[in-house]
């Protein structure tokens, strides 16, 4: 039988409770289970007991030792935790004491692809556009179906969606493209629309020099009387002479989005003659139209979409994207 | 979809041109271009030579000494790094003068002090394979007659050849085909398209005497056609064959399986083979899948179809293939085939869409059927084009054909209105006009009248089926470019919403007060915001790219003090950062989507609390935000003593002061970070204070310097509106101007100093006006508020 373990545990516990500092603490601790304590010297003795006796007595004392260890614990987090409050409590401010702060002039730096974003909007605005939003976590509804995407089309798959675990299984989603914000404008509103919808879009792409999980594009839509794709090309011709300079071509080639008929690609042409993949386009397919209550007898219009984080790389020549979500100021100080 | 040159002109002999300028061509049809690939061609200079003898070098030993036979009387010596050739081989040998595909001129020169008069190749080196290690040896791959000195091209019967790498979308299941990109490009043209036809000897039994087939559901399967062969041939299929095969990317298998895959990538049509004698009563069945049935696909997986799955049963009913995707192991092909049932069918595209996502089951047939297969008289001609390779290859073929027909699309000639059409494209386009481009695709077209016509829209465009998809095949076949280009006036001011112009000022501001713009992603990591001592309760997202960004934010905060950390691990030291951006709180209920508001923070490492109230004091003048306030409280994720609520017109709004230190040591910042975050949306469609004139006087003021003693229980935000209160209507300005705590003032106080600044509008304040005012301050204030005047 080895005894006075048990009754030095319960002292040990109310020492512990009550110590007042982290050096009684440790005190306690070395006294109780250090190396010459008495917890140490009662496993030594658990050798000579009876076989029969021995497991019993083994369980008590590691439950008794486990008693001790727990409150030696609770006590350093008792004290940690009130040194945390005296330290917080000593150096309590006044937020509403306002002296005159000075600031050492140094200007900071909008973020380049905002940079871009600004002088997107503003050459649309000079052409008579709005600028609309809407939320970066949409339904099925918005991101798929409104825009002639049913649940069986091939093209669903080739937006690399990233879901949410809200609703039925892909139900709810990160938006893919910046196309849902056509559906809310145009069920927010009759027409004449003439709008474009910036904004952060998604797809299930590991980052890498050229790929970011979340991105930024930007949407145009009109939809009007009499709109023609003569007024798509017209249009997507203004913007790209307007927004990279009076020299630089555009053209159209034949594409295909579920949600434009006739649909294309619009390139812009390069100094050396070549021509580079800018965005698609087309006139609103009459089922977009449809599902927004909109008569595609009466109304016509198109809609065109691309990146805005590109026209940020080509501008300034960027060559590793994820320097865009990194925030260096390093990086962020050039633009 | 690859195409090659050599093989569309089979379909369409007039094409002809040059590469670049077919290219063209096909991008301004809507099959982009994607890669150009020049097959076949070698360049001058390079032809067979005969190895006469091998020396080694006498300076080195990983380059020997070959004497080549160049046909020309006199031999070379060359050296050469590889050692696979023999005295008597034939191998390419590139002149002095030749230019390999590299780039590399092969120009006569000493390696280790030997002559070497040429360049004996490998593969890799002529852009004729992949293989770099030895040098080609051409013994087996030449005719008899060709000897050293031949070109080498004309040694082995290589033709220039273009391989085009096109882009199509999923409204041309026609373009999935060899013959189609030909009709394409032969309309573009203006060159006539012949697809041919084949026809082949038949011989014995009846197919339909040997082989049935039932469609159960004519809702899956619009039209199945079958036909018999006898001993399949199995063996390798003939060069021609598997060389074009291997153009577009397939890899050859077997004669039987080549030929299957051989007919789909000319024609469209994907088949099926099945062992006749392993298809329990010789009988198909084509039925939806009962929900839990099983089937073992050919690539030996098991696996369970859903109730609506297409599947093909045999006579007992059973399972033998997942129709339009995959067949079944059971019925496979093997060496003891004798007789073969050829399946060539029409499958209901969403069926098929459905079933492979669902399976997660990609194939090239799939791909094809999902977009709508020809379901005319293409799936004759596939099915001649078949029986025609296998008996080329050996196979007998049963006369007869099984034609089962379920419900095929309904594509009755469509009224289409010209102007409708030119309204849409901004064209002037004839009837004519229009009536020509369709037809150069194979389309029907009737003049109505003048002003409209009947369109017969054909059986390989199941996608097409509006006015509105004709208008896009007018307008390809037109020309996108040859649209005349407009810009339609919209009658309305464009601009931005007031919420977007003053989301520009507070940017403005921020950049002014030395802010950085940081974008982070708004993802964090399970537990990232339990870290920063916020409640766990970000949505999750089902894929994310990476498991650590698998929660939408809740808060900038974690997004901002990665950015913080990260400038400090990169010695940037400290600085002011700020976002713009999305959180995406829980939905509310009875909602599907989240509660997504934007918010604005401002991060100041290296900083305390009150530069961050000094910003928000900035934004609320720049923005004229009525009253706000600060209310200290305990906030999540926030300094317990040095934080408090934001409130702007009595609501609150966000949150100031500094990130709690618990917080900061989780996301590895070093230092204080004083923080604001505010719901910008909140804000600034909030009220806003009207910013009305008030005439400037023209007297001059009076300042009073009054300092008080304050317990620090007491803010001075409390003393401050005492003191406006009881300054009474003289009051211009005020500004506290020294915080004092030490010797001289009270433990548990501290001093705060006012200059208040009193002026009127009619007259200059007399001494005894001010002296009224100031005792009425101190005694007010001293009452209200408990504090003392310093003295």
């Amino acid at each position: 039988m080895i005894e006075g373990y048990e009754q030095a545990a319960a002292q040990a516990e109310a020492r512990l409770a009550a110590a007042a500092d982290l050096d009684a603490v440790a005190g306690i601790e070395r006294e109780l289970l250090g190396r010459r304590s008495l917890f140490n010297e009662a496993k030594r003795r658990l050798g000579e007991l009876d076989p029969g006796e021995r497991a019993q007595a083994g369980r008590s004392l590691n439950d008794a030792r486990a008693r001790v260890e727990a409150a030696v614990a609770e006590a350093r987090d008792r004290l940690a935790a009130a040194d945390r409050d005296e330290r917080h409590a000593a150096e309590r401010l006044d937020l509403t004491e306002r002296l005159p702060q000075t600031v050492p002039l140094r200007r900071g730096r909008l973020h380049p692809v905002t940079q871009a974003r600004d002088r997107l909007e503003d050459v649309f605005v000079g052409m008579g556009y709005t600028v609309a939003e809407g939320p970066e976590v949409e339904s099925a509804w918005y991101n798929f179906e409104a825009l002639n995407i049913p649940d069986w089309h091939p093209a669903r798959s080739s937006f690399d969606t990233i879901f949410v675990n809200l609703g039925e299984p892909e139900e709810v989603m990160l938006r893919a493209h910046t196309s849902p914000v056509q559906i809310r404008v145009m069920e927010g509103r009759k027409p004449p629309v003439y709008i474009v919808a910036p904004g952060r879009t998604f797809r299930s792409d590991t980052a890498d020099a050229t790929h970011l999980p979340a991105f930024n594009q930007i949407e145009g839509l009109a939809v009007d009387r009499n709109i023609t794709m003569g007024d798509l090309a017209g249009t997507i011709d203004e913007f790209v002479r307007a927004f990279f300079g009076r020299e630089v071509k555009s053209r159209l080639r034949p594409s295909y989005f579920p949600f434009t008929e006739p649909s294309a690609e619009f390139d812009i042409s390069r100094p050396d003659g070549s021509w580079l993949e800018l965005g698609g386009c087309g006139m609103v397919h009459p089922n977009v139209l449809r599902n927004c209550g909109i008569d595609p007898e009466q109304w016509q219009g198109f809609a065109f979409g691309f990146g805005i984080d590109r026209l940020a790389v080509m501008r300034h020549e960027i060559d590793d994207i994820r320097e865009f979500v990194n925030n260096d100021t390093r990086f962020l100080s050039q633009f | 979809m690859k195409v090659l040159l050599s093989w569309l002109r089979e379909f369409a002999p007039g094409i002809d041109g040059d590469a670049a300028a077919l290219g063209d061509m096909l991008s301004a049809l809507g099959l982009t271009v994607e890669e150009t690939t020049v097959t076949g061609s070698v360049p001058d200079g390079v032809v067979l030579g005969r190895v006469l003898e091998l020396r080694p070098h006498p300076d080195a030993d990983r380059i020997q000494l070959v004497e080549v036979d160049d046909g020309s009387g006199k031999s070379l010596q060359v050296c050469c790094g590889a050692f696979n050739m023999a005295v008597g081989d034939l191998v390419p040998l590139a002149r002095v003068g030749a230019v390999l595909p590299s780039g590399l001129e092969i120009a006569r020169r000493k390696m280790r002090g030997q002559a070497s008069e040429g360049m004996c190749c490998s593969e890799i080196e002529l852009d004729m394979g992949d293989d770099a290690e030895g040098i080609m040896i051409l013994n087996d791959r030449v005719p008899a007659g060709a000897g050293p000195g031949t070109p080498l091209a004309e040694a082995l019967g290589l033709e220039p050849d273009v391989l085009w790498d096109l882009e199509v979308g999923a409204n041309r299941p026609d373009a999935l085909s060899v013959m189609g990109v030909a009709r394409d490009l032969a309309a573009g043209l203006g060159v006539a398209f012949e697809p041919p036809d084949w026809s082949t000897a038949a011989s014995g039994p009846d197919t339909s005497d040997v082989a049935a087939v039932e469609i159960v559901d004519p809702t899956l399967c619009g039209r199945f056609v079958g036909r018999v062969l006898r001993n399949a041939p199995q063996g390798a299929s003939p060069p021609w064959l598997a060389n074009r095969l291997t153009a577009l990317g397939m890899r050859p298998i077997n004669s039987i399986v080549d030929i299957s895959n051989y007919v789909m990538l000319e024609l469209g049509q994907p088949s099926h083979t099945f062992d006749l004698g392993r298809v329990a009563g010789a009988r198909i069945r084509v039925r939806r899948a009962r929900d839990g049935e099983t089937i073992t696909t050919l690539d030996g997986v098991h696996r369970t179809l859903a109730a609506g799955d297409g599947v093909i049963a045999d006579g007992d009913d059973e399972a033998i293939g997942i129709a339009g995707i995959m067949g079944g192991a059971s019925t496979e092909i093997d060496v003891g085939t004798t007789d073969v049932l050829v399946e060539m069918a029409w499958w209901d595209p969403p069926s098929i869409s459905r079933t492979a996502k669902h399976l997660n089951l990609a194939s090239e047939a799939a791909t094809r059927f999902r977009r709508g297969a020809d379901w005319g008289y293409n799936v004759e001609r596939c099915m001649n084009r078949f029986v025609q390779l296998a008996a080329e290859q050996g196979a007998g073929v049963a006369p007869g054909l099984i034609d089962e027909r379920g419900d095929l699309p309904d594509r009755r000639p469509l009224r289409v209105r010209t102007s409708r059409v030119n309204s849409l494209l901004g064209t002037g386009l004839s009837t004519a006009d229009m009536a020509g481009h369709l037809r150069s695709i194979g389309f029907g077209a009737d003049p109505a009248d003048d002003a409209e016509l009947d369109v017969t829209i054909p059986t390989w465009r199941w996608d097409t089926e509006t006015e509105t998809d004709i208008a896009e095949e007018i307008a390809r076949l037109h020309g996108y470019e040859n649209i005349e280009r407009t810009v339609p006036t919209a009658n309305e001011a464009g601009g931005l919403s007031a919420y977007q112009q003053d989301r520009r000022l507070v940017r403005e501001v921020l950049v002014g007060a030395g802010c950085y713009e940081t974008q982070p992603m708004p993802f964090v990591a399970p537990g990232a915001l339990a870290a920063v001592g916020l409640p766990e309760d970000g949505i999750t997202l089902s894929n994310p790219v990476d498991d650590s960004e698998s929660v939408l934010r809740t808060s900038l905060l974690p997004g901002q003090l990665r950015a913080v950390a990260y400038n400090q691990r990169h010695f940037n030291g400290d600085t002011r950062l700020f976002e713009i951006g999305h959180v995406y709180l829980p939905a509310p209920q009875g909602q599907l989507l989240p509660d997504e508001r934007e918010l604005l923070a401002v991060a100041l490492s290296g900083e305390e609390a009150p530069a961050a109230v000094a910003v928000l004091d900035l934004l609320a003048e720049a923005l004229a935000l009525p009253a706000v306030e600060l209310r200290s409280g305990s906030l999540p994720g926030m300094h317990p003593t040095r934080a408090a609520e934001v409130a702007v017109a009595g609501r609150v709004r966000g949150a100031v002061g500094e990130v709690d230190p618990g917080a900061l040591e989780a996301a590895g910042v070093s230092g204080r970070v004083a923080w604001l975050q505010i719901d910008l949306q909140e804000v600034l469609d909030g009220p806003r204070a009207r910013r009305r004139y008030r005439p400037v006087s023209k007297y001059p003021p009076s300042d009073v310097d009054l300092a008080f003693v304050v317990p620090e229980s007491v803010a001075a935000a409390q003393v401050e509106r005492a003191l406006r209160a009881s300054a009474g209507a003289l009051l211009a300005r005020i500004e506290l101007f020294d915080v004092y705590r030490g010797p001289g003032v009270a433990d548990g106080s501290r001093s705060l100093a006012y200059r208040l600044r009193f002026q009127a509008h009619d007259r200059t304040l007399t001494d005894a006006e001010v002296a009224e005012a100031r005792q009425r301050c101190i005694d007010e204030t001293t009452r209200r508020t408990g504090a003392a005047l310093r003295s």
